[in-house]
C-alpha cells in the first residue's frame, strides 16, 4: 500500500545553522498504522513533524504525500493535503485563539479549506464536538471556560471535523494531568478504530506510544536510531538509546 | 523528632477564595514525604506557604513551624534566617529559579559562603567540590558558565547543588524533575535519594506523577482542590489506596503503564 506520508533521506537544518537538526531520515507512514516518533528535547522530533505539515522545507531529501513529492506551491494538491493530514498541537492553551468561540475556532478547517459556508457547517461542528464528547452548547463558548483536557477535546475537534485521513499530534497528552491524560488517550483511540484515522504522534512518554501507535521510530541527535513495530521496539530493543529510555521510565511500586 | 509541622493551614486569595483548606501534615528530622495531586490540587501553594513564599495577596492561617520557628506571620528577618538553613527548595523550572545574569558558580558559591563564612581560594574550591557533587561533569567549565549555556538537566542540578550548599534539615523540591527528560529525570531522582541519604535530611517532594514521588519518599500524602484526601506509606496508598480518589489517580497511572507492559511482551 501506497504510505500517506513519507520522509525519503530527508535532512533538515534551520537557517544559518552549520550542522542539520535531522539528517538521512526515512519514515513512512501506511493508512492504518500510527507511528510514535520518540526521543528526548532536541532529538528532531518537532522538526519531523513540522517536515511532514508542509511547515518546514527539507534541506535534503523527499516528502511524498500519497506517493507524490509535497510541492509547497501546489496549490490543489496543498488543499488535499491539508484536508487529508491535520494537526494538534502539545499546549491546549496557546494553540486555540481565546477571542473566538468554540464554534468558529472548530469550524476554521472547513472555511478555510472552501468545504462549507457558515450555516453549512454547524451540524458537521455539532457532530465533531460530540465525538471528542463535548456538550452541544460547547459552540457558544469560549476557550477560557473550558479545563486543559477539555480544550484538548476542541482541538481535537478541530482537527478531525474536516475528516482527514491522518493526525498528526505533537505531544499531545503531555500538558494533562494523569486522569485526564488516559481519556484523552481513549478519546484517540477510539478516533483511530472508529474513522479509521491513522495517527503520527511525537511524545516523549513511552506509555502512551504503547498505548496508541502500531509503529515506533526512535530519534537520537537527529536521527533515526530504530523503528518497527511498537511491541518489538519496546519489547525487545535492539539499541542501547531505546534500552536507556525504556529503563527511565519511573514504575508505581507493585 | 518533628521537624515540619503543618497544623490547619488554610491559604485564601485576596477575595477569600479557599485555595487550601484546613491541611495537617508533619515531616520528622530524616523523612520523605511526598506531596501527590493534580494542577490546582494546591500542593505548590503548600511548599511556598511552609518557606513563607506566598503570592502577594494571599494569606495563610493555621500553623506552619519550621524547625521550631512559627512561619505564618513571621517577620521577613526571622524568615531569611530559616530559609537555607531550615529549608531550601529546588522549583520545577530550573531556567527561572536560576539568576539569568550571573555565571554558575558564584550562584552556588552565594548560599555556601553564607553558610560556611569561606573565602576566595576556599571558597571556590568549596563551590567547584558542591557542583562535583550533583555529578555535574568538568565543575570548573560549568562554574564560569551562564545559566543558558548549560543544559536543562545541568541547570537543574546547579540548583538542586545550590540548595544542597546550605545543608538544610529540609530539602523542598517542587516537581524537580518535571520539565526533564525521562533519562535525566532517572538520574537527577537517583542523585536526590543518594545525597539526601548521605546527609540525613529530610524531603518534601511535591509532584504530580505517583511514580516519580514513590521512587523517592517514604509516605505521600494525596491532595485535591486543596485538602489532604489519603496518607499513607508509599506502598500503602499505591497498592491498597483507600479513597475513591487515589483509587481513580493510580488506576490512571496503571493503566498507561500496563499499555507499556502488554505492548512489550516479547
Amino acid at each position: 500500500m501506497t504510505p500517506v506520508l513519507e520522509l525519503a533521506d530527508v535532512a533538515a537544518r534551520y537557517r544559518g545553522a552549520r550542522a542539520d537538526v535531522v539528517s538521512d531520515v526515512s519514515l513512512a507512514v501506511r493508512p492504518g498504522e500510527s507511528l510514535a516518533l520518540v526521543g528526548e528535547s532536541g532529538a528532531g522530533k518537532t522538526t519531523l513533524l513540522r517536515l511532514l505539515l508542509g511547515l518546514a522545507r527539507p534541506t535534503a531529501g523527499t516528502v511524498r504525500f500519497d506517493g507524490v513529492p509535497l510541492a509547497l506551491r501546489d496549490r490543489q494538491q496543498m488543499r488535499r493535503f491539508r484536508r487529508s493530514v491535520q494537526c494538534v498541537f502539545q499546549d491546549p492553551y496557546s494553540s486555540l485563539d481565546p477571542r473566538r468561540r468554540v464554534g468558529p475556532i472548530v469550524a476554521e478547517p472547513l472555511r478555510s479549506l472552501g468545504l462549507d459556508t457558515r450555516a453549512g457547517a454547524a451540524p458537521k461542528v455539532a457532530a465533531a464536538l460530540e465525538a471528542v464528547g463535548l456538550p452541544a452548547d460547547a459552540a457558544e463558548r469560549y476557550p477560557h471556560e473550558f479545563s486543559g483536557g477539555q480544550r484538548q477535546r476542541i482541538a481535537i475537534a478541530r482537527a478531525t471535523v474536516c475528516e482527514p485521513r491522518v493526525l498528526l499530534a505533537d505531544e499531545p497528552v503531555s500538558a494533562l494531568d494523569v486522569t485526564t491524560r488516559v481519556k484523552v488517550v481513549d478519546l484517540l483511540a477510539e478516533l483511530k478504530r472508529e474513522r479509521g484515522l491513522t495517527l503520527v504522534m511525537v511524545s516523549h512518554d513511552l506509555s502512551v506510544v504503547a498505548s496508541l501507535c502500531e509503529r515506533t521510530a526512535v530519534l537520537e541527535q537527529g536521527r533515526v536510531v530504530e523503528q518497527g513495530d511498537t511491541a518489538r521496539v519496546l519489547g525487545a530493543p535492539a539499541h542501547a538509546y531505546t534500552r536507556r529510555l525504556i529503563d527511565s521510565v519511573p514504575r508505581l511500586p507493585t | 523528632m518533628t521537624l515540619l509541622d503543618v497544623h490547619g493551614l488554610t491559604v485564601r486569595t485576596a477575595d477569600g477564595r479557599p485555595l487550601v483548606s484546613n491541611l495537617s501534615f508533619t515531616v520528622a528530622g530524616g523523612e520523605r514525604l511526598g506531596l501527590i495531586g493534580e494542577s490546582g490540587s494546591g500542593k505548590s501553594l503548600t511548599t511556598l506557604a511552609v518557606l513563607g513564599l506566598l503570592p502577594e495577596g494571599m494569606s495563610a492561617t493555621g500553623s506552619v513551624v519550621l524547625a521550631g520557628t512559627q512561619i505564618l506571620g513571621a517577620r521577613e528577618k526571622e524568615l531569611t534566617a530559616v530559609r537555607g538553613r531550615d529549608a531550601a527548595v529546588v522549583f520545577q523550572e530550573p531556567l527561572t529559579a536560576l539568576d539569568p545574569l550571573m555565571r554558575v558558580g558564584r550562584q552556588v558559591a552565594g548560599p555556601l559562603a553564607r553558610r560556611t563564612g569561606l573565602k576566595g581560594g576556599r571558597l571556590r574550591a568549596a563551590t567547584l567540590d558542591a557542583l562535583a557533587q550533583v555529578r555535574l561533569p568538568d565543575p570548573e567549565r560549568i562554574a564560569r558558565a551562564f545559566p543558558h549555556e548549560i543544559s536543562g538537566g545541568q541547570r537543574q542540578r546547579v540548583a538542586l547543588a545550590a540548595a544542597l550548599a546550605c545543608e538544610p534539615a529540609l530539602l523542598i523540591a517542587d516537581e524537580p524533575t518535571t520539565a526533564l527528560d525521562v533519562s535525566v529525570q532517572a538520574e537527577m531522582l537517583g542523585l536526590i535519594d543518594t545525597l539526601v541519604r548521605e546527609r540525613e535530611m529530610a524531603v518534601l517532594f511535591v509532584s504530580h506523577d505517583l511514580a516519580v514521588v514513590a521512587k523517592v519518599t517514604d509516605r505521600i500524602l494525596v491532595m485535591k482542590d486543596g485538602r489532604a484526601v489519603e496518607e499513607g506509606t508509599v506502598r500503602d496508598v499505591v497498592v491498597a489506596p483507600r479513597q475513591e480518589y487515589t483509587r481513580n489517580l493510580v488506576a490512571s497511572a496503571r493503566t498507561l503503564e500496563s499499555a507499556l507492559d502488554l505492548r512489550s511482551a516479547p
